[in-house]
Parts: C-alpha cells; sequence; structure tokens
C-alpha cells in the first residue's frame, strides 16, 4: 500500500485484489437479457406487416365466427316466415309494419335464404366450420404425424424403413378421392355408433359430418408432417446433447419429447400452420360437392353450391361464402409464410 | 435406371390393389347396401335385386368375385341406379370429355405459369414482380368452385359475353379452363419464380455472361432449363388438383364429363358407380405419377436413383 514502492518492482500491487464494488460488478452485468427463441422469432415476425394484418384478419374472422352468433338475434337454422328470399338490407312486410310500430327489428345484412334464414349469421356458422375444421384438423395431424416421424427417425433401421414404406404407400394413394369415399360411406357406422353405444353419444352433438371429415383428414394428411418431423430427428439425433441424455440414462421416449421434439418446434409449427389453410380448402371442397357436414348446420361450401341454383336473381348468396373462404384461406397462408420466415429460416424457399 | 423404374411399378401396382381393396370394405360399412334409397323396395324385390347382384354372399367371397372381375376382365361392374349401364361403358363415354378439358387446363397452366414466373423473376422486385406475385399469392387462395361461379356470374350472367353451359363449342372451353388452371398457374408461377432467382444466382450464369453469351441464349439455353425442373416435380401434384377441379367446375358448368357424372353418383348414391370411377381415377393418376417420376429422373441425371 506505500506509495514508495520502487516502479521496477515485481512486488504485486495489493490493491489490484480486492475485492470488485458495486459499479464495477455493474458493469460486468450483460445488458441485454438473453434471446430466447420464441421472442426472436416473435420479434422477427411482428416486423413482418403482412402476416400482422392476417393475424389480425383471423382473429376478427374468430369473433366473427364464434362469438358473434352467440349475441345474434337469429339463429342460423331458424326459418322466419314471411321473410324468404331477401335481398341485401331488405325487411319483409311482417317486418315493415313491425317496424312502423316503433318495434325495433334488426337487419338481415346479407338477407335471407329461400327457407327464411338470415344469411349473415349462416356466414358466421359456415366460417366456424370451416376454422373448426382447419384448426382440429391440424392438431391431429400433428400428434399424429409428430408421433409417428418421431418414432421412425429415431429408432431408424427396420422400423424406419417399414414405417416409411407405409407412409411412401399412402402418400401416392389419390387422396381426394379416398377422402370422398369416407365421407360418402362414413356417416352410417358413426351414426350407428353413437346412436347404440354408451359413450359415444357426443358425436351426434358434434355432428357426424364434422367427425367424419377429422377421421378422414388424420386418416390420410399425417403422411407429410411424418416425413418432415422424421427429416427433422434424423438430424437432431447426432448431437451431442442427445448422447449425453441417452449416457444419464434417459429413456427413449423422455429423449424423444424433451429433447427431439422440442427442438425440432419451428418446422412443426410452420407445417402446422401450414396444414390449416389446405384442410379448410379440402373442407369447403367436400361440402360444395354435398359432403361435409350435414344440414341445417351450414358450410361455405354448401351456402355456395345452394346459391349456384339462384345465381342470376341472388348473386351476394354466392359472393358471401365465396369471398369469406379465400380470406380465410389467404390469411392462414400468408400467416403461415410469415411464420415460416420467423421460426424457421432454412425452409424459406 | 431399370431397376428403379421395376420399383416404381411395382408400387404402384401395391397402392392400386390397396385402393381397390380399401374401396370395396368402406362400401361395405353402408348398412342395407345400394338399394336402400328414399323409396325402399319391396323385401321380395330386394331379395331378387341381392341375389342378381352377388350381394347375398359372404364378404369374402364377394370380394374375391370382385377383385376376379376387375383383374382379368377389368370390369368395374354394373350401374346402379342407370339400370343396365356398365360402369365401363359410362367412363368410355365420359371420360374423354373429362380429359380433353383436364389436358388443355394443364397445357395452359403450364404454358402460363412458366413464363409468368420467369418475368416475374427477371424483374426482381420491381412493379411487375411485384403484381405477378400479388396475384399469384391471392390465386393460391381461392379454390377453384369459387373461381368458377364467379367467372360464371360475371361473364355469362352480368356481361354475357361467354357461354356458361355444357362444352359444345370452343368458346365453351374459355371459363371452364380459366377455373381449372386458376390455381395451377399461380402455384407454377410461384415456383418457377423461385427457383429461376434460385438458377440466376449460379456461377454457370456469370460464366455464360463472360464468355460472351447474349442474354436471350443464355437465358433460353441455361437458366430456363433449369429452372423449370422444379415444375416437373408438381406435374404429379397438378394432375390431381385438375382431376378434382374438374369434379366441381364440369358440375357447374354442366359438362357433361366423368366428373359431373362422379358427383352426381355421390348424391344417388349409386355404389358401383363411385367404386368404379375411384378405382379408374386413382389407377389414372398413380400411373401418370409414375410416369412424371420417371421422367423428371430422366430429365435430371443429377437426382440420385433410388
Amino acid at each position: 500500500m506505500s506509495d514508495k514502492r520502487n516502479p521496477l518492482s515485481f512486488q504485486l500491487d495489493v490493491s489490484d485484489f480486492l475485492p470488485a464494488d458495486e459499479s464495477e460488478k455493474q458493469s460486468l452485468v450483460v445488458m441485454r437479457e438473453s434471446v430466447s427463441f420464441w421472442k426472436d422469432g416473435f420479434r422477427r415476425l411482428r416486423k413482418n406487416k403482412v402476416a400482422m394484418v392476417s393475424l389480425a384478419v383471423i382473429i376478427f374472422i374468430m369473433i366473427f365466427a364464434f362469438i358473434l352468433p352467440a349475441f345474434y338475434p337469429y339463429s342460423y337454422e331458424q326459418q322466419i316466415r314471411g321473410s324468404e328470399n331477401l335481398g341485401i338490407m331488405q325487411y319483409s312486410k311482417e317486418e315493415l309494419a313491425r317496424k312502423a310500430a316503433g318495434e325495433k327489428v334488426f337487419p338481415h345484412f346479407l338477407g335471407t335464404d329461400s327457407l327464411g334464414r338470415d344469411i349473415t349469421v349462416r356466414l358466421m356458422m359456415g366460417s366456424r366450420i370451416s376454422l373448426l375444421v382447419g384448426l382440429v384438423a391440424s392438431a391431429i395431424i400433428l400428434v399424429i404425424g409428430s408421433t409417428y416421424g418421431a418414432i421412425s427417425g429415431y429408432f431408424g433401421g427396420k422400423i424406419d424403413m417399414i414405417m416409411m414404406r407405409i407412409v411412401d404407400i399412402i402418400y401416392t394413394v389419390p387422396d381426394i378421392l379416398i377422402i370422398i369415399l369416407f365421407s360418402v360411406t362414413l356417416k352410417y357406422p358413426l351414426k350407428d355408433l353413437a346412436a347404440n353405444v354408451k359413450g359415444f353419444a357426443w358425436i351426434e352433438t358434434v355432428g357426424v359430418g364434422l367427425i367424419s371429415i377429422f377421421i378422414v383428414f388424420s386418416l390420410l394428411y399425417w403422411v407429410g408432417m411424418a416425413r418432415i418431423v422424421r427429416g427433422q430427428i434424423l438430424s437432431l439425433k447426432e448431437q451431442d446433447y442427445v448422447t449425453a441424455a441417452k449416457a444419464l440414462g434417459a429413456s427413449h421416449g423422455r429423449i424423444i419429447r424433451k429433447h427431439l421434439l422440442t427442438n425440432a418446434i419451428g418446422p412443426l409449427i410452420v407445417t402446422t400452420t401450414l396444414q390449416i389453410p389446405s384442410a379448410i380448402f379440402t373442407e369447403s371442397f367436400l361440402s360444395f360437392i354435398g359432403l361435409g357436414v350435414s344440414a341445417p348446420m351450414p358450410s361455405l361450401g354448401s351456402m355456395a353450391s345452394q346459391a349456384l341454383n339462384g345465381i342470376r336473381s341472388y348473386p351476394h348468396r354466392l359472393m358471401a361464402p365465396a369471398i369469406m373462404i379465400s380470406i380465410i384461406i389467404l390469411s392462414f397462408n400468408l400467416l403461415g409464410d410469415g411464420l415460416r420466415d420467423a421460426f424457421d429460416p432454412k425452409l424459406k424457399d | 435406371m431399370g431397376g428403379y423404374i421395376i420399383k416404381r411399378v411395382a408400387s404402384a401396382i401395391v397402392t392400386i390393389f390397396a385402393v381397390a381393396t380399401i374401396t370395396f370394405f368402406l362400401m361395405f360399412l353402408v348398412p342395407g347396401g345400394p338399394f336402400l334409397a328414399e323409396k325402399a323396395p319391396s323385401p321380395q324385390t330386394l331379395e331378387a335385386l341381392e341375389k342378381k347382384y352377388g350381394l347375398d354372399q359372404p364378404v369374402t367371397v364377394q370380394y374375391i368375385n370382385y377383385m376376379k372381375r376387375l383383374v382379368l376382365k377389368l370390369d368395374l361392374g354394373t350401374s346402379l341406379k342407370k339400370r343396365g349401364q356398365e360402369v365401363n361403358d359410362i367412363i368410355r363415354v365420359r371420360f374423354p370429355v373429362s380429359a380433353k378439358l383436364g389436358g388443355i387446363a394443364v397445357l395452359t397452366a403450364v404454358c402460363l405459369g412458366i413464363p409468368l414466373g420467369s418475368i416475374a423473376a427477371l424483374n426482381r422486385e420491381k412493379w411487375l414482380d411485384r403484381t405477378i406475385m400479388a396475384i399469384a399469392t391471392v390465386g393460391n387462395a381461392i379454390p377453384s368452385f369459387v373461381v368458377a361461379t364467379v367467372l360464371m356470374y360475371v361473364c355469362g350472367v352480368v356481361l354475357r359475353i361467354l357461354p356458361t353451359l355444357g362444352l359444345t363449342s370452343p368458346a365453351h372451353y374459355v371459363l371452364p379452363v380459366i377455373s381449372l388452371s386458376f390455381y395451377p398457374t399461380a402455384y407454377i408461377a410461384r415456383l418457377t419464380r423461385t427457383s429461376m432467382l434460385d438458377v440466376l444466382g449460379q456461377d454457370y450464369m456469370r460464366t455464360a455472361k463472360a464468355k460472351g453469351l447474349s442474354r436471350f441464349k443464355s437465358l433460353f439455353k441455361h437458366a430456363l432449363r433449369n429452372a423449370v425442373l422444379p415444375v416437373v416435380t408438381y406435374l404429379g401434384p397438378l394432375l390431381a388438383f385438375i382431376m378434382t377441379g374438374n369434379f366441381v367446375v364440369e358440375r357447374i358448368f354442366t359438362i357433361p364429363g366423368l366428373g359431373s357424372e362422379f358427383i352426381s353418383s355421390i348424391t344417388d348414391r349409386d355404389y358401383p358407380l363411385i367404386m368404379g370411377t375411384t378405382i379408374f381415377l386413382a389407377t389414372l393418376l398413380i400411373v401418370l405419377n409414375v410416369i412424371v417420376d420417371i421422367a423428371y429422373k430422366i430429365i435430371d441425371p443429377r437426382i440420385k436413383l433410388k
């Protein structure tokens, strides 16, 4: 501590070894919080204007489809006598009389159909079906596809070969034909099941048509997901942390769940999101050709199909579901592209 | 190469067999068989009908009979609703109509999509590129039934410039072909743009420029040839798409093709016809896909033959 020390002395300066004070400690703290995978992805997503607008549109449509019908004065199956075939914002004579009497009558924004059902609320319910099919089918595909792909990729060898041959065969089957076939036939055994076996009555509440669509989609569409997941797992399983987990005695299930699938989460999210519009696409096609959910439940496809007969007099009946379905698919496509850019830049083409 | 072709053909045969089997057994899930339509026939008639069509035998016997007829005679059975009409005959009459329409649509999609995508890539980030890509993105979101119905309304009902029903003159083809090829054109344009951009950045393009090749020649001889390769892989899904598109487009424009026949057989619950058409179309698609795959391997020798 003395200042008299010879400047050339090798004697250590003790003050260098004093405990650091607070200000010194502060200067060493990393200023920025570490960026997690999610934060990084969402930051990139937020910068993507197109994706954010699509997300806003999707949320808006979800409110329109899931929440609004509950507060809407008409229901989708309610046939209002005397107000059949109304045009946009038209009222029937009865309703006009009630209006003249000072009563408030809720307008039919998009008119009514030939059975006197309000088209606006039917459009909401149709969008609900489309969204439900897209979301639920994608969730089922995600579960089946990722489990199958992960098992196949993780175990490799003969198991992989057999499992992938099965995938190859399903992949080459013309899916839409088989889907049509299943939709034609599945309704009967499902109805049977709901009526005769205890514990399956819920099938009727959800709707036989909807259930058969879920079954059909999950039977055929998981193969694409399985292939993608398998590819991811094949490269991930060579990583050191997997070897470490194995050395520590982790079970196969734990390694797949905790290490492999969690690290493949980016491609999983992107593939699932891009699956949604294609499921909606197929559902609308099915309901257009007269398969899919059963009447009186509307679907955008069946609404468009019914509107075809009156296209000369009531074009808006066709345009409303047509525009709706296109907007839904477009928003999910764009959101999926945005998610891909944000979470999985490698997949970008 | 030979080994690959044999493998591909063998797996195609397995798939076709699987589809035929699935089709047969799915039809068995339907209770009461195909005769239980709106008005049920009397028990005696039902019994006679079942005997006539061999529906009174056990499932396995029926399956073996069905497969025998299918494999040995290529016989798809008899339609139930159109008394006495063979499914084979229906397909023979109806399919050429659909095939012609579908073929024109495929050609249109390829001939429009590739140039559009290339133009977009060559004008990267300019207004032309942005316009083409915006249209293509929207085009990728519109189901063919929406395109068809909207076109029908706008061109047929409002403007009255094009005929909308049937397929009797060349003008009748315009709207169905546009409806069918709208989505694939958009898809091919996006695909071509991406791969074209990739190719344009390759070293051999710079070499071509450096050795003094004209821009026209370097674009057509080097860039385009490599850029269209991914489009060849899309041909399989494209054929499948055109086929399903045919179902709705034929229904909307009342075209007497196999697609509209298939849809009406679904509404009529005419099971032999549904079965026959499914197997026929599935076989067609699988065979076409094998051809596309083999062609791709021949065109692009870099692809490893598995």
